[in-house]
């Protein structure tokens, strides 16, 4: 378990470290927030009351310390472009998040670990050829270029599927869920392939069938639970990214999601929301990565028992 | 009553790669009479692994039996189908892998891989396949079987692990056991154990054996029967007593010198001077000729064929033959 508690612990360190890195770097990009928030010809007056209202005034460490705090005690600050507490903002628009990194996780996932099972039991064959070209395709070409593609051929072309998500349902995340998990998609399959072909070679396999095991109960019962390690913990840490939010993906078809609202943060020099945001994303992304950890120390026997 | 258990014919079985056809079982025949144990022994590389895998028809690829007959109890294993084949493994011939540090699925626990292969081909409840697994581990000495259950392989020292491998082997009481080299991992006082150990088991449950070895102290041993192999052929068969008393083939004799010229403990057999010829590009006539000492005229022309010089006692090399 120590080592568990340990990760943990490195885990908050790294938070800390990250949370401070964002603040400084918000600090040091050119551009004065409150004139960009009060307008161009606002007083000199008004700009040092309101700098002196959000405590801008006060030195970088003090700031630091209550943003921290509040952090901690749910308090991100309030948006100065949208006039709302940034928690507030967040938590309205990752739900639309979650559904668009959920489904394209799923996309992702059954696509890939399918296509990935294939080409190793086929090694070599034409399937397992055509289906790495693919999915180097698939990591190589960027989302923008997927989403508009399959936007402008199913959506506007060919009418499937509606332009705009926003309001769409269901249907709507089809095409968003495709764009984004692309990517996912080829890294999955290349890694279910690659580790599931190693472990075909491996010894405990010809026991499995000198057993009397036929060819697919192999690969299930003995050859998968070997393979799905990495593969698993490649899953965590890709949903932790998904769900920290899809600028791009959400802006091409416009869905109210994180990705949307940082970009909205950007736009409005708004540095409270583009704080949380990141934080929150990045976070996100951190966590994941722990729970990959842990995933993988609690499914293999092998380390378990050291954890 | 048949009084053989497996009887192997003509069999070749090769490697089809890039550089062409790599001919790793050339013409093997050999019988395994019930309830004994014949040793298969040679230097590394002249087949003896890939003769076992044929049996099971587990040969990996590009490798492939290419003719010959292989028959169980009358069974022609090479005319069945994959779906058959896969029913006769485990429960008719059992095969015991070389190493038993990675021939057990590391994910999963011990217990559970034996009770597998019981599942598979008895019709019983998992309750009663356990019951069976525990009384097998006892039988194979494997002390506290509960708490073994339990473990995973990284858990258990080799030899609790190669005792694992048997008991998987044995469980469904199988007309013929493969061991291949099943000891050469272990340290000389467990491999005493093991080696023990499958003897009895022969006694008890009347499966015969073949052993793969490189050890010919091994084979001496336990063997009834043995046979040498030599860049894919059989080139010296007969019983145990006989070969060691008067070995024919300048190979075998090779064998026993470098054996002898060995303090007793490690026998390897790679002190015949020469190397292993290249199974792609065979040279004409004897394979061994390179290496033998008594190389005369014929021997670089035709191949010796494998010839009774006496009773039971078959070689394959023109001088013994002249000799008798
Ligand atoms: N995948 C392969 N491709 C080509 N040739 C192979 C392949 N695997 C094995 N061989 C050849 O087949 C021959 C027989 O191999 P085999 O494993 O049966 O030898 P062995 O007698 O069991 O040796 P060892 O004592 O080292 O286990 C070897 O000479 C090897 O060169
Ligand atoms: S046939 Fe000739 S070369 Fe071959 S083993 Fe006999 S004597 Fe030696
Ligand atoms: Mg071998």
């Amino acid at each position: 378990m120590s080592n568990i508690i340990r990760r943990i612990g490195q885990t908050v360190v790294i938070l800390l470290g990250v949370a401070l890195l964002i603040f400084i770097m918000l600090r040091i990009i050119p551009g004065n927030a409150i004139v960009t928030m009060m307008g161009e010809h606002a007083n000199a007056e008004a700009i040092e009351r309101m700098t002196a209202e959000l405590g801008l005034d006060q030195p970088f460490y003090v700031q630091f310390w209550r943003y921290i705090t509040g952090v901690f005690s749910g308090d991100l600050g309030t948006s100065y472009s949208l006039n709302r507490p940034v928690g507030e903002l967040i938590a309205t628009s990752f739900p639309n998040t979650a559904r668009l990194a959920i489904a394209a996780a799923l996309f992702a996932w059954v696509l890939g670990i399918v296509c990935g099972i294939i080409a190793a039991v086929r090694k070599n064959g034409i399937l397992d050829h055509l289906f790495m070209g693919v999915s180097l395709l698939g990591v190589s070409v960027p989302v923008f270029m997927v989403a508009m593609v399959l936007q402008y051929l199913l959506a506007y072309k060919l009418d499937l599927f509606p332009i705009s998500s926003g309001n769409a349902g269901a249907i709507g995340y089809v095409l968003p869920a495709i764009a984004l998990g692309w990517n996912s998609a080829g890294s999955i399959a290349r890694l279910t392939r690659s580790t599931l072909a190693e472990v075909l070679q491996e010894d405990y396999i010809d026991t499995a069938r000198a057993k009397g095991l036929r060819r697919l109960p192999v690969i299930t019962r003995h050859a998968l639970r070997n393979a799905v390690l990495p593969v698993i913990t490649m899953m965590a840490v890709q949903l932790s990214s998904l769900l920290s939010g899809a600028v791009i993906c959400e802006t091409v078809f416009s869905i109210n999601g994180i990705g949307r609202l940082a970009v909205q943060a950007i736009e409005g020099r708004d540095i409270p929301l583009l704080q949380g945001t990141i934080l929150f994303s990045t976070a996100l992304v951190i966590l994941g990565n722990l729970v990959a950890d842990c995933l993988y120390s609690l499914l293999d026997p092998r380390i378990r028992k050291e954890v | 009553m048949e009084k053989t258990t497996l009887n192997v014919e003509h069999l070749c079985a090769s490697f089809f790669t890039d550089h062409g056809e790599i001919r790793a079982v050339n013409d093997v025949s050999f019988q395994v009479p019930k309830r004994s144990i014949i040793g298969i022994v040679g230097e590394s590389g002249c087949g003896k692994s890939m003769t076992a895998r044929s049996i099971m028809r587990l040969i990996k690829y590009p490798g492939k039996i290419v003719s010959g007959s292989i028959s169980l109890v009358g069974k022609e294993l090479t005319a069945l189908s994959e779906t058959e084949m896969s029913n006769v493994r485990g429960e008719e011939i059992s095969l015991i892998f070389q190493e038993p540090m990675t021939s057990l699925n590391p994910v999963m626990k011990v217990g559970k891989q034996v009770r597998e292969v019981v599942l598979l081909h008895r019709r019983v409840t998992k309750k009663e396949a356990k019951a069976e697994v525990l009384r097998m581990f006892e039988k194979v000495g494997i002390s506290e079987p509960e708490k073994r259950y339990e473990c995973y392989p990284h858990e258990l020292s080799g030899g609790l692990r190669q005792r694992v491998m048997i008991a998987m082997a044995m469980i469904c009481r199988p007309k013929l056991l493969i061991a291949d080299e099943p000891t050469t991992a272990l340290d000389v006082t467990v491999e005493a154990q093991i080696l023990e150990l499958m003897k009895n088991l022969r006694d008890e449950i009347g499966t015969s054996i073949i052993l793969i070895s490189h050890n010919l102290g091994v084979v001496a041993e336990l063997c009834d029967y043995v046979h040498v192999m030599y860049a894919g052929r059989i080139v010296e068969q007969a019983e145990t007593f006989e070969l060691f008393d008067h070995p024919r083939h300048p190979y075998t004799v090779g064998l026993m010198n470098a054996r002898a010229s060995l303090e007793q403990q490690q026998t390897v057999l790679d002190t015949i001077p020469g190397t292993v010829p290249n199974l792609a590009a065979l040279p004409e006539g004897c394979s061994f000729a390179p290496r033998c000492a008594q190389c005369g005229g014929r021997c670089h022309e035709c191949v010796p064929e494998l010839t009774e010089v006496l009773p039971g006692h078959f070689v394959r090399c023109h001088l013994a033959q002249q000799g008798v």
